[in-house]
């Protein structure tokens, strides 16, 4: 029997940041395996992206449940072992600053303090890859993602005439999900490489012996192609086009240049890991060609270069909420090892089973990747006149401009474009900006790099910041701002 | 722009740009203007350029409006509550009062 160190007073044992399925699944266990544990997400309701308002759902019944899917209803039962747990679950709370020994600066419905934990897990999952193309910053332009959040938060759906143009299986389940609630596209630009098909065809074999989500989406793919008005493959060179709103789609596909009018665009072109945190952390990342993203460089468990920080999730790389759940479970016998709560040959015992299913999984996960990996028009996009930086209006034609200059890379091009210092962070922009720098300077994107990640990481006013309070907080100096509009300094 | 599948079970009350807007409470700002037919949410600080929510996840920051006087606040991520006074946000935000 091990005995687990007595924590320092105010320490929890294992900090999560994320109640998505991998967050979820960790705290469970780590919960099962003895550890405090405390969970911080931002939502007000567990769930994370994919079980998004899984537990208002619920209550709606079994037909709102079958819309949405299979894999939505697993969220279910997680959501409630995670409830029966006796994790200190924090929602409306975000993680605003990381310490590499621990420390989290967190912003929650209270103000803001900071907390010290022994062992940090990020599970902050992934975004909608950006899709930079002309027209993305127009009204009634959204990730496809953006539907489903608010068809599951808000039972929302489009009444009006919507295109979906993108690749990927988000592109058919939200399809199948919107024509099930009567809602369907009047048209599905499927942005799949043709030449994809070819490479990704030697993989299919071991992907559909993994599992059947090859099968169902395929079914899903070919139902869409009946229902729907309108479904061309190959598309390329989308762009938008409206007067201060979208109207139109105009599109290449089979050789021929098209134009559709529409009041909602739909874009996706996959997901990509939220490295904001653990870069912010410090801990190291490399870049995946395949994923075309960065991620975290984990060992098999989810630690990190940072001694004590674990990534979980589709933060660690993408594949998927089922995957995620497995390698959630896979990092708190990490974390509870390292905490000494937890022999090692116990945790590889506990973990075998969870290993053997992301084993399962691989082929099918290589197989998605080869499939849809995005045509090189969305990683870099050709046109100068396309914005890359949304917030500060930074086109891909002022980028190579720098570039020419000598910028090698994003950090030197945000200097003289301000491209990554708007309110998302570069979380929009980053991915785009370093594309377009890396092939202006003949570059590889490893060699390119990405923006130094620097707190707040999620927005907190001054006035909060000052009021900071908990253990680790600098000794009280005074208010750190005028407290007066008299006392404001003249302009 | 999009429409309810269902009833809603709580409403309430929020005013945008002097509209009134019933919404579900505690859904997000941003899906209740959509549904009202907002159409955009702020104009640029660079452009002024009209921006409406893009991700719906708290990401892009494009849903940016004022509520009850704070400016900056990210539609998707704020939860409607009754009495709220929305505004879009106009350029960037005015620390030292309204704008």
């Amino acid at each position: 029997m091990n005995e687990m160190a007595k924590p320092a007073a105010g320490t929890v044992d294992l900090a999560i940041v994320g109640a998505g399925p991998a967050g979820l699944a960790a705290a469970v266990t780590a919960c099962e395996l003895g550890l405090s544990v405390t969970v911080f997400d931002e939502q007000a309701a567990p769930g994370g992206q994919i079980y998004r308002a899984v537990e208002a759902g619920m209550s709606r019944g079994n037909a709102w449940m079958s819309m949405l899917g299979e894999e939505y209803g697993r969220g279910a039962e997680l959501v409630r072992r995670f409830r029966a747990s006796h994790a200190d679950y924090r929602p409306g709370t975000a993680v605003f600053d990381i310490s590499a020994d621990g420390g989290l600066g967190i912003l929650g419905p209270q103000g803001a303090t900071w907390i010290e934990a022994r062992c940090v897990l990020v599970a902050t999952g992934a975004m909608e890859r950006p899709v930079p193309v002309p027209g993305w910053t127009l009204p009634g332009v959204m990730g496809v993602g953006a539907v489903q959040t608010m068809l599951k938060a808000s039972g929302l759906v489009p009444d009006t005439r919507t295109v979906i143009a993108g690749s990927g299986p988000l592109v058919y389940l939200a399809a199948h999900q919107l024509a099930a609630a009567g809602a369907e596209p009047a048209a599905v630009l499927d942005t799949t490489p043709r030449g994809n098909y070819a490479q990704a065809a030697p993989l299919l074999a071991r992907a559909m012996l993994s599992g059947s989500e090859v099968r169902k989406g395929l079914a899903w793919r070919r139902d869409l192609k009946k229902r729907v008005d309108l479904f061309r493959t190959g598309v390329t060179r989308v762009g938008i086009e409206g007067d201060g709103h979208a109207q139109a789609v105009s599109f290449r596909a089979g050789g021929r240049d098209e134009q559709i009018e529409c009041d909602l665009v739909l874009l996706h072109e996959g997901v990509v890991p939220n490295t904001q945190l653990a870069m912010a952390a410090g801990a190291a990342h490399a870049w995946d060609p395949l994923q075309a993203c960065w991620r975290p460089e984990v060992d098999d468990a989810g630690r990190t270069s940072v001694a004590g920080l674990l990534v979980a999730g589709d933060g660690a790389g993408i594949a998927g909420a089922d995957l995620a759940v497995e390698r959630g479970h896979i990092a708190a016998l990490a974390a509870a090892r390292d905490l000494g709560a937890l022999t090692a040959q116990e945790a590889v015992k506990q973990g075998r089973e969870a290993h053997a299913r992301l084993r399962r999984k691989a082929p099918l996960r290589r197989f998605l990747d080869r499939l849809y990996r995005p045509r090189e028009e969305v990683l870099v996009p050709p046109d100068d006149a396309t914005v890359v930086c949304r917030c500060e209006e930074v086109t891909a034609g002022e980028l190579r401009k720098v570039a020419a200059m000598g910028c090698p890379g994003p950090n030197q091009a945000k200097a003289f474009t301000r491209c990554g210092m708007g309110p998302c962070q570069s979380r929009m922009c980053g991915l785009a900006a370093a594309a377009v720098l890396a092939e202006a300077n003949g570059n590889t994107m490893a060699e390119t790099g990405y923006l130094r990640i620097r707190p707040p990481i999620k927005p907190i006013t001054v006035g909060e910041l000052a009021a900071l309070d908990g253990v680790g907080a600098p000794p009280d100096t005074g208010p750190l701002l005028p407290t007066s509009p008299d006392e404001m300094p003249e302009e | 722009m999009l429409k309810r599948l269902h009833e809603i079970a709580s409403p309430v009350e929020f005013e945008f740009e002097g509209e009134t807007v019933v919404a579900q409470e505690g859904e997000s700002l941003a899906a209740a203007l959509l549904a009202h037919g907002a159409g955009d949410f702020r104009k640029t600080p660079v452009s002024g350029a009209p921006r409406a929510p893009y991700c719906m996840i708290g990401v892009c920051f494009d849903c940016l409006v004022e509520v009850d006087g704070r400016p900056n606040r990210q539609a998707c991520m704020t939860p409607a509550r009754a009495g709220m006074k929305v505004r879009r946000q106009k350029g960037t935000a005015n620390v030292k009062g309204g704008s």
